[in-house]
């Protein structure tokens, strides 16, 4: 079995599909049978404020289910970045909603992909799956999962009425993929 | 069935009817709605009961009025509720009432916040309640623990006639995790419940009376020497713990519950450093689990007792060492988990202390 240890926090205003987008990368572990903690936050700050969740992959038994110093964050508005930025480990990687943040200083011993994911699902029009595309532009970032793993969850989670999402959020995924394949070159 | 991800209140409302629960009753609080919520579906599609009664004490005493019919019964709060509860647990057990409590431990004291916590530990373990009575209670670490244990607590209550208490903190609660709910566990055989009142007494020839009240003080001393040899049996059968790396150890963590799933990191870089960190981890919190602590290896020059609360099982740690070595403590409140880093350097500074000492 591949060897991983990820531990990745999600934020953004609470609406934003932050927790789906955490929920979605601990089901598809699940899925791949590895081990997997999802982990959100649940207090007053999640109305109007911001929201997290703290998502660990692993492939051994998960210790300590708490994420005090993530691998990855990604942050879907401003100030999901400034409170967590700090924490991301040396050499970590942040994925930022780059139409909600602007004049941004970023440390510079990381890597950043600036995601502009409220335009993009604007133009594939529905702005809810901005976070989809975030997703992608995370998939593409870590290599974490292949695409069909996601899509596959995508399938299972998306049932009834939802099943109508499914190719919308898969185009999501790929406009995301395609971002941070542009800003590799 | 294989592993599904499943949030932990969640998980713990499947497992409990998978545990043959017949009826819920409950009041909501956070961070444990999502159980009732998932049993006030599921509960009526199978036929059984679900109430949300008017506040924690009426569902408590819901409680006691179907485990008297004989039913199997469950109820789940968190720690202010827990607190309004305790005087229905006190009757359980004076009427020697099976039961299943579920409690998602935030912090306190009074209506305190909603964030994880295990500071309810001096409240479960010594009795929120009046009289010499004691609560079998587990406080599982992960979410497969802890669907096992509320599957297998149902007739562990049958069994000791007697109120089975499940603490989990907050995190516990809300966090995903894969689990297997199907996953074999050891039951104990449920004696027929002859004492129900159940409106079968015609067919027995006698009629049941489940009372707490007793007049006579040598009638309720002789009740409290039988309740007394039952506790003795549930120390003697059910202290329950896991030792950890203790073969070789110089200093052994003791914490129960997520506190001990991130003692577990806080070890394994000790140990990557060279410091012989092992860990006592109670998986029952009443019985506690005193046998961890006989026969210890001579290494071992501290314990350290680490917890969510600010020395209540440290007290019980003191307790079962007797004196034989010194009993350190670290812990945080009001909601805080501590990170694993935070261990470390406590571990540190004891073992510090100790080269200063040499």
């Amino acid at each position: 079995m591949r060897n991983i240890e990820e531990k990745v926090i999600v934020a953004g205003f609470g609406g934003q599909g932050v927790m789906l987008m955490g929920q979605i990368l601990s089901y598809t572990a699940t899925e791949e049978g590895l081990n997997t903690v999802w982990i959100p936050s649940y207090g007053p700050e999640t109305r109007g404020g911001t929201a997290n969740c703290s998502v660990i992959i692993s492939s051994e038994m998960i210790n300590s289910p708490v994420v005090p110093v993530p691998n990855t964050i990604i942050a879907m508005n401003k100030p999901s970045l400034e409170k967590f930025e700090p924490k991301l480990t040396p050499g970590g990687t942040a994925l930022v909603n780059s139409d909600l943040i602007k004049d941004y200083t970023f440390r510079d011993d990381i890597i950043v992909y600036s995601v502009p994911c409220n335009a993009m699902a604007l133009s594939l029009g529905n702005l809810k799956v901005a976070n989809m595309i975030m997703l992608g532009a995370y998939l593409e970032s870590t290599h974490l999962f292949e695409v069909q793993a996601i899509e596959k969850t995508f399938n299972k989670l998306f049932v009834g009425d939802k099943a109508k999402l499914i190719t919308l959020n898969k185009n999501a995924l790929s406009a995301g993929i395609e971002v941070v394949k542009k800003q590799r070159i | 069935m294989g592993k599904v991800l499943m949030k932990g209140n969640e998980a713990m409302a499947l497992a409990a009817i998978k545990g043959g629960c017949d009826a819920f009753y409950g009041y909501p609080i956070t961070p444990q709605n999502e159980l009732p919520e998932y049993l006030s579906k599921h509960m009526p599609l199978q036929g059984k009961v679900f109430v949300q009664a008017e506040s924690e004490v009426a569902a408590i005493n819901m409680v006691y009025g179907a485990a008297g019919a004989g039913a199997r019964v469950l109820t789940s709060s968190s720690s202010p509720g827990i607190a309004l509860k305790q005087e229905g647990i006190s009757y359980m057990a004076g009427s020697e009432l099976p039961g299943v409590i579920i409690n998602v431990m935030r912090g306190g004291p009074g209506l305190g916040g909603i964030q994880p916590s295990q500071a309810d530990y001096n409240q479960i373990t010594r009795g929120g309640g009046n009289g010499d009575y004691h609560v079998l209670s587990f406080a599982p670490e992960s979410l497969q623990e802890t669907v096992n244990i509320v599957k297998e607590s149902f007739s562990l209550a049958d069994y000791y006639r007697n109120p089975v208490m499940i603490a989990v903190d907050g995190l516990i609660g809300q966090m995903m995790e894969p689990v297997e709910l199907d996953q074999e566990i050891n039951e104990k055989v449920s004696p027929e419940k002859t004492w129900a009142a159940n409106g079968e007494s015609a067919k027995r020839g006698k009629i049941n009376k489940i009372v707490s009240l007793s007049l006579d003080p040598y009638e309720l001393e002789k009740h409290n020497l039988k309740l007394q040899k039952k506790y003795h049996e549930m120390i003697a059968n059910e202290q329950r713990y896991e030792s950890i790396l203790t073969a070789d150890a110089e200093i052994i963590i003791v914490a129960y519950g997520t506190m001990a799933r991130i003692a577990r990191t806080a070890i394994k870089s000790l140990r990557e450093e060279g410091i012989k960190a092992g860990m006592i981890r109670p998986i029952s919190i009443w019985p506690f689990p005193s046998r961890a602590f006989k026969n210890l290896p001579t290494t071992v020059k501290t314990l350290l007792a680490v917890e969510m609360s600010l020395g209540q099982m440290r007290q019980d740690v003191v307790l079962s060492i007797n004196g034989q070595l010194p009993v350190e403590f670290y812990g945080r409140a009001g909601g805080v988990v501590p990170e694993a880093s935070e261990i470390i350097d406590k571990v540190k500074s004891i073992i510090g202390g100790h080269k200063n000492e040499n």
